[in-house]
């Protein structure tokens, strides 16, 4: 029964991933390795949509990776599946919101989820940094060192960093851009 | 049931409205929310939203349900989830039933591959603002690097990171260890 499980993985990332948007992105990597239902290369191109296109990002992930195991049903039950543990805590703590917040035992276990949240984001970023920088398949075929590295993507990845980080004029600017300027890169340069 | 209708249609714009989800949506909740409405006051509205940061799940989420049980209850929660959440339902599925048609053309993969090379920025980007805020002292450190490297060299699931983490929180914070 894929809706039950599309819904059973989904509650499970909405009730571990802590940190919005990105945080559910290990998760969706965990899903893609253990069932297969949709491979790493759609993910890093589902963030592009999802950063792309209104509404938050977590559910915007969700409604793709729904849709794309099991149609429009599939979105919606994934969607609903990544809601349901939030709208169940937050209407079980909602009449003693201060309590929890200054609550010196959940301040605590934040301590400890932040820098937790961070690390599974940047390993989940390792597995997009290997799909769009690096070439293992072309390496292992040819033994080629020189052809491990996607050399273009590399030198696109450099601009853009400096671009999103430094330039004074384009790093306030909205990540649309960037993806959409990428995606002319990709096409004009034959990525 | 005309202020659930309300509820709903207020998230909906909000979800429209919201690029990319987190601090973007402020400006858009203080209009919808305390401006339009009065459902809630300035001050109201960044408790929900921090608590909306420290419990699990979507931030716009969590504030949506926050807001809506607020103003009408538990009914009220669950709709304006509903509502933040209907505009992505419908503009998603549109958008990847058009890309899973067009997935194979040359052009749009070329797209695809100069995109996912932004993607890495932006996590990276991502990864760079979280950790000004989570990495605070040499155990939040270690708990940093022990997460990275065991997530991206093994295979285990990202549950029992989180609540190893929480507990290593709690444990650390008891045991004096934390600020140093």
């Amino acid at each position: 029964m894929i809706y039950l499980r599309l819904f059973f993985e989904f509650f499970k990332t909405g009730l571990f991933a802590v940190g919005g948007g990105m945080a559910t992105l290990p998760f969706l990597y965990d899903i893609s390795t253990r069932t297969g239902w949709f491979t790493h290369e759609m993910l890093a191109d589902m963030i592009a949509v999802s950063e792309s296109t209104p509404g938050p990002i977590g559910v915007n992930m969700a409604t793709y990776v729904g849709y794309v195991t099991a149609g429009i049903p599939g979105a919606v039950t994934a969607t609903l599946g990544l809601v349901t543990p939030s709208v169940v805590i937050i209407l079980l703590i909602a009449r003693a919101l201060r309590a929890f917040r200054e609550n010196p035992l959940v301040e605590a276990g934040f301590y400890g989820l932040r820098p937790c949240s961070v690390g599974l984001i940047a390993a989940a970023g390792l597995l997009v940094v290997k799909l769009a920088l690096f070439n293992p398949a072309l390496y292992a075929a040819s033994g080629k060192l020189s052809e491990l590295f996607n050399w273009k993507a590399i030198l696109l990845a450099a601009v853009l960093l400096v671009c999103t980080r430094y330039v004074k004029k384009l790093k306030g600017l909205h990540p649309i851009v960037f993806i959409l300027a990428s995606a002319v890169v990709g096409v004009v340069f034959s990525f | 049931m005309k202020l659930l209708w309300q509820l709903f249609l207020a998230f909906a714009r909000v979800g429209v409205m919201t690029f990319g989800g987190g601090y973007a949506m402020i400006p858009i909740l203080e209009r919808e929310i305390v401006d339009r409405h009065g459902w809630a006051t300035e001050e109201e509205l960044m408790d929900y939203y921090a608590v909306g940061q420290c419990t699990p799940g979507v931030i716009a989420v969590n504030t949506a349900t926050f807001i809506g049980y607020k103003t009408a209850g538990t009914l009220g929660g669950i709709v304006a989830t509903l509502g933040v959440i209907f505009p992505s339902v419908v503009i998603i599925t549109v958008i990847a039933g058009i890309l899973t048609s067009f997935a194979e053309v040359p052009a749009v993969r070329s797209a695809f591959a100069g995109i996912r090379v932004c993607v890495c920025v932006l996590i990276f980007n991502a990864v760079l603002k979280l950790w000004k805020k989570a990495v605070v002292d040499k155990a939040t450190l270690a708990l940093f690097l022990g997460v990275f490297l065991l997530s991206a060299f093994f295979s285990v699931s990202p549950v029992i990171f989180v609540v190893f983490c929480a507990a290593a929180g709690i444990l650390l914070t008891r045991w004096g260890v934390r600020g140093k």
